[in-house]
């Protein structure tokens, strides 16, 4: 009787556990809501999508954030062009072709760079990339989307190839045995049989590289220029959502159309966060199928 | 006698400090079938990859000895693994089609191979699926995932796959262990019907299908070559005593 009881609470416990981390993102969530919604009592959706300035403490307040999403987007894009072709690739090298030694140093290595805190990282981009970009590009100043985009593609970098590796290293030896064996070359194996088969493990790893990205805050706000006007290149200083929440937060007064507006844009990332790892997850759920 | 087509001589292989294979010699004959017989862990696998340098995938080995295809050292440092392995073809234990279609895991053995000739490649792939038995029973789906197949049609598209891309000598490194017995026997008369164009050296546990489908066979023991020579002498007449124990089955 005693041990059945036992039993029970202890499922229970667990039970309560595993229930209480979904439980907080719910109500994480309407929190944002609840804080959030309030702004579009003041500007529609559309026009805080889509309009053009945001000068949040003027009056009226101009709620739009159009130049913040499209500085997130530029930003991310920047890291993803740069991340994405260098990640997946080193993956390829530790999973297929760096002898074992190598492969265990650079694996390290990897993990080394994901355990670097991004303020760090931001620091570092400041005092070494900025000034190296404002002098190659001859600019005014070298806080850029392209710093920022540098300094979150090393950000990016680990997940990528930890995932990707993990997808290339579960595809099944005889695949490579049977291409091997027709007398493929290590590259045409590598090109025709392991990457289209470990394809959605490759998307998910650049997904979810995609997704630490866009909410990534310190080292973009320490190096992206924090100008909320919309950009035309890579080469001009943007303003991200997160930097600006980071950024406003704290002079925001309780209560007021900014603070609500702040919140919106938690909303807006939140959306955007979800939407990459679902589709992450579907990646990833497609491969197990 | 027979043209000599495959020549091993004083082969011994080592993984790590474990000595695998001592001190083999082993001729294999033009257009016949040589099955390579022994219990578990005797060397019969890692022989026969030797003859595609298939070890060469596997870190810290080492080889001495010489292997000749067509009287060429196989193992020269000039001449690239890929080269043999385009003229020594392998079929495995456990049947591995690529997750592709039928049609694309046979036109990529043709591909690797430099081949972009698409009418050549379609009349590659109707002939090779044709010769492994397997036509009839794909014709209307070729594109469709080759990993749909049964086990059995999935080796013989193995084969078919091997049959494209015009190798010489096709090693089956125990070709029927994961097959039940109807497509067993399917694919050991197709393994007699080929060996009319091709050298066969078949890796198997089952004494049975040796003595059916092999014209010579080896017997391996603890990385040894125990005896060799003409099926039927070696099944009716075996000169020593463990192979003669080994094949009335006393042990293995």
């Amino acid at each position: 009787m005693f041990r059945k009881a036992k039993e029970f609470i202890i499922e229970k416990l667990i039970q309560v556990c595993g229930l209480a981390s979904i439980f907080f993102v719910v109500v994480i969530f309407l929190f944002l809501l609840k804080e959030g919604l309030a702004v579009f009592k003041i500007v529609t959706p559309l026009n805080f999508l889509f309009g053009k300035s945001w000068y949040p403490i003027s009056d009226p307040a101009q709620l739009g954030i159009l130049p913040l999403i499209c500085g997130s987007l530029l930003v991310t894009l920047g890291a993803a062009i740069i991340s994405i072709p260098i990640g997946v690739a080193c993956a390829i090298y530790i999973a297929e072709i760096a002898p074992s030694k190598t492969k265990e140093v650079l694996k390290a290595g990897v993990e080394l760079l994901a355990a670097i805190p991004s303020v760090v990282l931001g620091f570092i981009g400041m005092v070494t990339l900025v000034p190296w970009v404002k002098n190659i590009f001859h600019l005014p100043t070298g806080l850029t989307a392209l710093s920022g985009s540098i300094m979150l593609a090393f950000m990016a970098m680990p997940t990528i190839v930890s995932i990707a590796e993990d997808a290339l290293y579960s595809v099944p030896k005889s695949y490579k045995e049977g291409a091997f064996a027709l007398g493929a070359t290590h590259w045409q194996t590598i090109h025709r049989v392991m990457l289209p088969a470990a394809s959605s493990g490759i998307l998910a790893a650049v997904m979810l590289g995609i997704g630490r990205v866009i909410g990534e805050t310190m080292a973009v706000m320490m190096i992206t220029g924090n100008a909320a006007v919309i950009p035309h290149s890579l080469l001009q200083p943007v303003r991200t959502l997160t930097a600006t929440i980071a950024a406003e937060m704290g002079e925001a007064v309780v209560g007021s159309e900014h603070y609500f507006a702040l919140f919106a844009i938690g909303i807006v990332l939140f959306i955007i966060s979800f939407a990459i790892n679902v589709t992450a997850d579907l990646f990833l759920h497609r491969e197990n199928r | 006698m027979y043209i000599n087509k495959i020549s091993a001589q004083n082969v011994n292989f080592y993984y790590g400090k474990t000595h695998a294979l001592k001190n083999i010699n082993l001729d294999i004959y033009k257009n016949q079938v040589t099955a390579i017989i022994g219990p578990s862990g005797c060397g019969k696998s890692t022989f026969i990859r030797l003859l595609n340098r298939m070890n060469e995938l596997i870190p810290f080995t080492r080889l001495t000895g010489n292997i000749y295809l067509d009287e060429a050292d196989i193992f020269d440092p000039t001449i690239d693994a890929v080269e043999i392995r385009r003229r020594v073809g392998m079929v495995f234990q456990k049947p591995n089609p690529f997750p592709k279609s039928i049609f694309d895991n046979i036109a990529y053995g043709l591909r690797v191979n430099g081949i972009r000739d698409k009418e050549y490649i379609n009349e590659k792939v109707e002939k090779s699926l044709k010769r492994a038995v397997l036509w009839e029973e794909v014709k209307h789906r070729l594109h469709e995932s080759a990993l749909k197949l049964s086990g059995g049609q999935q080796q013989r598209l193995c084969i078919a796959r091997c049959l494209a891309v015009e190798t010489k000598v096709i090693l089956f490194d125990e070709p029927c262990a994961s097959l039940d017995p109807i497509s067993t026997a399917k694919i050991e008369e197709l393994i007699m019907e080929l060996k009319k164009d091709y050298t066969i050296v078949i890796v198997t546990h089952n004494m049975q299908q040796a003595a059916r489908v092999s014209d010579y066979a080896a017997f391996f023991l603890l990385g040894e070559l125990v005896e060799s020579g003409r099926t039927q002498d070696i099944f009716t007449a075996p000169k020593n005593k463990k192979t003669e124990a080994y094949i009335t089955g006393r042990f293995g």
